[in-house]
């Protein structure tokens, strides 16, 4: 009786039950809201009713670099090999080791690795997550083995499998990292030494630690507690590396200085030292070991710690400003190649530049020559070279640079016969190193200690290397 | 005395041998034996066959030896479930060990079993270590609470396990904290609606607190837990930034870029003129440098991101660009990464910078990297109008150095040049021509001909350029053919007399002889139009094309928002959100940045907060996205066998009833099921209601000829507010508003596109709703919506589609659909829209109606602030058809008997007092449905206050 609509536009047909069930005609909107209502149900998802796996790490590899799986450790369901195929096939394609992209999506599964001391650490990963994560990670489970057996290789992994395979199951669990720091590590299982497995072997004692690693729950679960020396030492290396990119007219196009202060603490008890600076303002962009007080350094730019036991590094930075970069050393260079003919000259010199009155010593120079080049006849005047017709490579030892005699390497460069002449032109690669100064010019002020009674013995040593130092050609 | 003795046995029986070493006596031969079976699991040999004597070794003191024998347990109890129950009395028993070593490793590998039978008396024993005295023993708990929920979901829920690690967050301990966090977000991960992780500010500054003090791993759960929250206001977003900053200087690079995810995203919601601001941003750009300086692997993961974050802000890192210069020893994927970042930090103030490093990158050894080397430098010239020159020049010297494949990349990006700058660098056209003969792949060849075709008439020889490459038509690809087809009709157009026989030449090749069905459609298209009408032929082949832009290459905004939002994760390593590659995307949330929100302004409500905040004005009715869809998906999955909503909401209350049958009657065909026992209307309401006043039949002439004149006007309007933002439809938003206009309904929509691409084809639909709104008439958009272009449309409503009671009553569902996909979203709308205009009652009526509607079905509201008095009250009501019936003077207030009639016929009869003293107004409802009474109330204070 109430309002029902005298007329209707046309195209709307909507029926009635005798219930009174109501329900939408297509053809409401034509063939497009026909098209809408297919597409309206949810497209099946691809994968839906797994399970939820694991959030980190699912599976771990470790691959030699003749292409052999010797290890695999699963911290969920076990994942066939197969899966490291899809390694396999971007490692071929990529013509370098170096070259294998640290992430590959296969159907399944995402693969991240990472490449040291000639091993690869292939991860398995099933879920989204942070890849920083995972290859942080796999360097702390390298360099755990590294502090363990006291180097990564296959035969120490191998001569270890059992230690591995239980630091590997105490450092992650469930795909979540457990225990990590080298301290707490090394109460849960202690690292082999020779002495050991002979008392091991005639004894029977094992190498794990019965006790709960003190370290962990504290609020410095980097320190283990109980620490004792008859030699209470502190040491700090300040090491600088300067990457640099030197063009070919010798100006500089890129130049910083990577620094790192390692440390070697071997103090009884809970030292909190507090390490201060001649010039700290130099670090503004810094990265801290977890154990400094940010806070402190806030305010007052002091380093102050409870530091690990032994061997750790305490910050790492970075000075980039351009003329606080010292280039030490330069070189005179010149490399050419003949049209139509199948050789060339090489020649290149050596000499100090701003090194601040130190010794530049261990130099070496490293070029990678261009494919076409197939020996090379050079004379150097101090040092040795070789070169590796096959990679190409060219490495000169040249040693100490004195400045009476500016060390040089000369000769001819054969080509292939009939090739072109090489487009490109090489990069030399320089490494060298000079103690006793930090080119930042960042100096140590002094080290202060709190909290224990003793006197510690304190040294600080300085030395600047090259990193990435390159001069183009 | 190593153990790589144990990897020589390959003997036929070792497992034999393995057999009776198990079951030796002594306990170091024992030992000896478990190790091998471990060395023969971790190369992947099968030992599951070795299980119960393996389990046997269980029950001992020594600490070694039961780890040994859990690795293996938790390696195979898999396949050996009957045999794994033998092991869960030692599990217990352990739990209970004094040594919290001892109980947290028991705890920590029955998670690890993952067989359904053991998960069950595994609940009493974690039950006990979650809340153990020994926080180490609770942090692995924690973990483990998740390896179960993983296992089996119901058992965890129904175990109450979920609160007592929520309880967790609050732990004094912030290592277990940070495990709680872990295991709640992983947990929440697989179940994306729920609330797990309610955050809240108290739970917020406990989080805070546990950062400074945990591990490296566990800060990294925490602050990709905070990137989940949203702050309320900028105040608040600026103290958890503040807060988190210091973790940009931690040694751990995951760390790093977890903290800078909180950063960017919470940097969203701070004003750009705070000082503040300016500070963050400074902040940030040395730890992002600094990653670069890390193994390659990072570099690399750190790039892509950064990658993002140059997009995103570039003023952060607008003065490091040195910092991504290329070492020649870098490997290829950070070269390519570091290039790619390097074009998006030029300007105009380092150009000169980047085009020398570009030069010099263009002749190395790597053959992929100096093609994207020179691609770059093209790029460049197009970023950077006034470079562009300069590009074109080094462009010029590469091309000198004949190497082929520098030569032909060059070709490529100088025909983008020229789009970008037409008659601008045509002098170069020579030098390229030289260069002919070496190109041979087809991209170059194409880009080639394309230059020749359109700068035709300034090279002499064009035409015998053209027909050098017109030999081996059919040897060339697609691309070669079709444009080569293009370039010689476009030579046609512009030299006509010399090169007929060129055109008809090129035109039979694709037309007649070629298999291609692109390459023949364009040549009878070019046929047809040469011969019909060579003018249009003219106007359409050498229409000025549009000028290319660099904003190719960027990441569409929207798209870029949510990765944002994912830095430091895999679909920032992709540049793809989680939804399109994560496998079995059990429903992600699409995350968004946080809108910029003033201190004084509202909160998100917390279900939304989570997800990120909409942007829509009422959050709490937008439903999440699965109950929309299904909602939705009830239109199309036919009528239900028996009883539909409405069919059901009419044998309950009266109200509903009314409600039910007044819309019965609207739908209807057949009136005779209308008026049910309950539903007593007054006579007026007998009259038909019609939609359109313009159709209305005499009867409701009769009734009231006022009435129509009076709304000629139209009703009150709303600004339009966005139903849709363009983050959560591709691009797309959408704002709008109704309207009611003599008599019929609209909803006036304005649709932008905010993606980087043209949409067409638009449709429109709505779910079920309250008062059955459908639209009239299709969604007309008449041309392509083109990025940055909007579109306003007015779409007819009527009030004839389906009708399902919705909460709250006027929310109203609609899926849109274009090109792209489809896309939903909820809106409320006024219920005055839905005011009809014959709403006027009869006085006796009125009095009638009033005394019959029971007294609880009356609501009482107060309209504050008003400052109308009675008669401006009731001319403004009236234009939106609430019809003042009477009007009385009780002791000096103003009583004003109102009525109203809605779409589906309920009439709602209102009683307004005005104090004139007093601007807060009185408003009594009365109505048969009481539900419409807020509504209705809401209707009034939009009125009376717009």
């Amino acid at each position: 009786m109430l309002t029902a609509p005298l007329s209707r536009p046309s195209g709307l047909s909507c029926r009635q039950g005798r219930k009174g069930e109501v329900h939408l005609q297509p053809g409401l909107l034509g063939s497009q809201a026909q098209e809408i209502q297919t597409r309206w149900r949810p497209s099946p998802c691809f994968g839906a009713g797994k399970r939820s796996p694991t959030k980190m790490i699912h599976s771990l590899f470790l691959i030699n670099c003749s292409g052999d799986i010797f290890l695999e450790k699963h911290w969920k369901s076990v994942v066939s090999q197969s899966v490291c195929d899809y390694f396999f096939e971007a490692q071929e394609k990529a013509a370098d080791v170096e070259n294998v992209p640290p992430v590959i999506s296969t159907p399944h599964h995402y693969l991240i690795s990472i490449h040291r001391d000639r091993l690869f650490f292939v991860s398995v990963i099933q879920t989204e997550v942070p890849p920083l994560f995972v290859i942080e990670f796999l360097h702390r489970v390298a360099d755990t083995f590294q502090d363990y057996f006291g180097e990564c290789s296959e035969a120490a992994i191998k001569d270890n499998v059992v230690i591995v395979y239980e630091l590997l199951e105490e450092m992650l669990d469930n795909g979540f990292p457990l225990a990590t720091e080298s301290n707490i590590l090394k109460e849960l299982i202690k690292p082999p030494t020779i002495l050991r497995s002979v008392v091991n072997s005639i004894t029977g004692s094992s190498n794990v630690g019965d006790t709960l690693p003190t370290g962990q729950l504290s609020n410095i679960p980097w320190r283990r507690a109980g620490v004792k020396y008859t030699n209470n030492e502190a040491y700090f290396d300040v090491v600088e590396e300067i990457d640099a990119i030197i063009d070919k007219s010798g100006s500089t196009v890129f130049a910083e200085i990577q620094g790192v202060i390692d440390a070697c603490i071997k103090l009884s008890g809970m030292p909190d030292l507090s390490l201060s600076f001649m010039n700290p303002r130099l670090l503004d962009d810094v990265s801290f070991h977890p154990c400094i007080r940010f806070k402190r350094w806030e305010s007052e730019r002091v380093l102050s710690f409870i530091p690990p036991d032994g061997n750790f590094r305490l910050i790492s930075y970075r000075v980039s400003s351009q003329n606080l970069v010292a280039i030490p050393v330069y070189v005179k260079h010149s490399i050419s190649f003949k049209e139509n003919s199948s050789c060339g000259r090489f020649d290149i010199t050596i000499g100090p530049k701003q090194n601040m009155g130190k010794t530049i010593e261990g130099i070496t120079v490293t070029v990678h020559m261009p494919k076409v080049v197939l020996n090379m006849n050079l004379t150097p005047t101090q040092g040795s070279y070789t070169f590796d017709p096959v990679t190409k490579v060219l490495t000169w030892d040249v040693g100490k640079i004195t400045p009476q005699k500016l060390p040089s390497l000369k000769g001819l460069v054969n080509l292939q016969s009939g090739a072109p002449k090489p487009e490109e032109n090489p990069s030399l690669n320089i490494q060298f190193k000079i103690q006793q100064l930090a080119i930042s010019g960042l100096k140590v002020n002094r080290l202060d200690m709190y909290g224990e009674k003793y006197k510690p013995f304190k040294g600080v040593k300085y030395v600047t290397k090259a990193g990435k130092f390159q001069v183009r050609t | 005395m190593t153990d790589s003795k144990y990897f020589t046995t390959t003997k036929k029986g070792e497992i034999f041998e393995l057999k009776a070493e198990l079951n030796s006596d002594k306990k170091e031969k024992k030992k000896e034996a478990v190790k091998k079976v471990i060395a023969s699991m971790t190369v992947g040999k099968d030992v599951s066959a070795l299980f119960p004597d393996v389990v046997n070794c269980m029950q001992t003191d020594n600490l070694e030896l039961k780890k040994l024998v859990y690795l293996y347990l938790m390696n195979y109890a898999k396949s050996q479930p009957d045999m794994a129950i033998m092991a869960v009395n030692t599990f217990v028993k352990d739990c209970e060990d004094p040594n919290p070593l001892i109980r947290a490793l028991a705890v920590r590998t029955m998670g690890c079993i993952r067989v359904d039978k053991i998960t069950e008396y595994l609940c009493e024993p974690l039950r006990k270590c979650l809340k153990d005295e020994d926080p180490y023993v609770r942090k692995t708990a924690a973990v483990c609470v998740a390896k179960l929920h993983d296992i089996n979901a119901q058992l965890v829920e129904d175990q109450g396990f979920l609160d007592t690690l929520k309880d967790l967050i609050s732990d004094s301990n912030p290592m277990v904290v940070a495990n709680a966090v872990a295991a709640l977000s992983e947990i929440a991960e697989s179940h994306p609606s729920s609330n797990l992780l309610d955050l809240n500010p108290q739970s917020i500054n406990k989080l805070l607190t546990a950062l400074n003090e945990c591990t490296e791993w566990g800060q990294i759960f925490i602050l990709d837990c905070l990137a989940n929250y949203t702050p309320k206001d900028d105040r608040e977003a600026q103290s958890i930034c503040e807060r988190v900053t210091p973790r940009l200087s931690h040694a751990n690079s995951a760390v790093v870029l977890s903290a800078v995810k909180v950063l960017m995203k919470f940097m969203e919601m701070l004003s750009k003129d705070l000082d503040y601001y300016g500070t963050l941003l400074k902040k940030l750009a040395p730890p992002l440098v600094t990653l670069l300086s890390a193994e390659p692997e990072l570099q690399y993961v750190a790039l892509r991101n950064i990658n993002l974050i140059v997009q995103k802000r570039p003023e952060i890192l607008k003065h490091e660009m040195k910092v991504f210069f290329v070492k020649y020893n870098d490997p290829i994927y950070v070269k390519l990464e570091k290039l790619d970042i390097m074009i998006r930090l030029a300007s105009q103030a380092n150009i000169a910078q980047v085009l020398a490093e570009l030069k010099e990158y263009a002749t190395e050894v790597d053959v992929d990297f100096v093609r994207k080397a020179v691609r770059a430098i093209g790029r460049c010239a197009i970023k950077v109008e006034q470079s562009a020159e300069r590009c074109v020049s080094t462009l010029l010297d590469l091309i000198q150095t004949k190497v082929n494949y520098v030569v032909q990349e060059a070709i490529v990006v100088i025909k983008d040049i020229f789009r970008k700058y037409p008659n601008k660098y045509e002098s170069v056209i020579a030098t390229l021509c030289e260069n002919l003969d070496s190109l041979d792949e087809p991209e170059a060849r194409a880009a080639m001909i394309w230059i020749v075709g359109e700068y035709a008439e300034r090279i002499d020889n064009a035409d015998e350029l053209l027909e050098s490459f017109l030999e081996g038509f059919h040897d060339e690809s697609t691309q070669v053919q079709l444009q080569l087809l293009t370039a010689i009709v476009k030579l046609f157009l512009k030299k006509p007399t010399e090169t007929q026989e060129l055109v008809q030449q090129v035109l039979s090749l694709a037309t007649q002889d070629s298999d291609n069905p692109d390459l023949r459609d364009r040549g009878y298209i070019y046929w047809r139009l040469l011969s019909t009408d060579p003018v249009a032929a003219k106007e359409v082949v050498l229409a000025e094309k549009p000028l290319i832009s660099e904003e190719t290459d960027l990441i569409e905004p929207t798209l870029l928002d949510e990765l944002i939002c994912y830095i430091g994760t895999l679909a920032s390593v992709y540049h793809k959100p989680p939804s399109a590659f994560v496998e079995g995307g059990r429903g992600v949330v699409h995350k968004s940045l946080p809108p910029r929100t003033a201190s004084s302004e509202s909160t998100e409500s917390p279900e939304t907060a989570p997800a990120g905040a909409p942007s829509s004005e009422q959050p709490d009715v937008i439903p999440t996205q699965g109950d929309l869809l299904g909602d939705l998906l009830n239109l199309d999955l036919g009528p239900p066998v028996s009883g539909p909503p409405l069919a059901t909401s009419s044998v309950q209350m009266g109200a509903v009833d009314l409600l039910g049958g007044g819309l019965d009657s609207l739908m209807g065909d057949e009136p005779e099921g209308i008026g049910g026992p309950n539903f007593v209307a007054p006579p007026a309401a007998a009259v038909p209601a019609n939609l359109g006043a313009s159709m209305g039949s005499g009867l409701s002439d009769l009734f009231d000829l006022t009435s129509g004149v009076g709304t000629l006007s139209g009703s009150y309007v709303a600004p339009k507010a966005v139903w849709l933002p363009a983050m959560k439809a591709k691009g797309l938003e959408i704002s709008g508003t109704f309207t009611r206009q003599v008599g019929s309904i609209s909803m006036d929509l304005q649709l932008t596109n905010k993606a980087l691409q043209v949409m067409t084809d638009f449709a429109i639909q709505f779910n079920r709703n309250s008062f059955g709104l459908a639209p009239a008439a299709p969604l007309q958009v008449h041309a392509p919506l083109s990025p940055n272009q909007t579109v306003e449309i007015s779409l007819p409503l009527n009030t004839v589609g389906s009708v399902m009671k919705m909460e709250p009553l006027n929310n109203l569902q609609v899926a849109v659909k274009n090109n792209i996909d489809v896309f939903y979203f909820s809106t409320l709308y006024p219920l005055h829209i839905l005011f009809v205009e014959d709403g006027k009652m009869d006085r006796q009526m009125f009095l009638a109606t009033w005394k019959d509607i029971p007294n609880e079905n009356e609501a009482q509201f107060q309209i504050r602030d008003c400052p109308l008095n009675a008669e401006a009250v009731s001319s403004r009501l009236q234009s939106s058809n609430i019809f003042t019936v009477a009007k009385r003077n009780v002791e000096g207030q103003d009583m004003l008997y109102q009525s109203l009639k809605l779409t589906n016929g309920i009439w709602v009869l209102a009683e307004l007092r005005i104090q004139p003293s007093n601007p807060s107004f009185t408003l009594s409802l009365k109505c048969r449905a009481p539900e419409v009474s807020q509504h209705v109330y809401q209707a009034y204070e939009t009125i009376l206050k717009n």
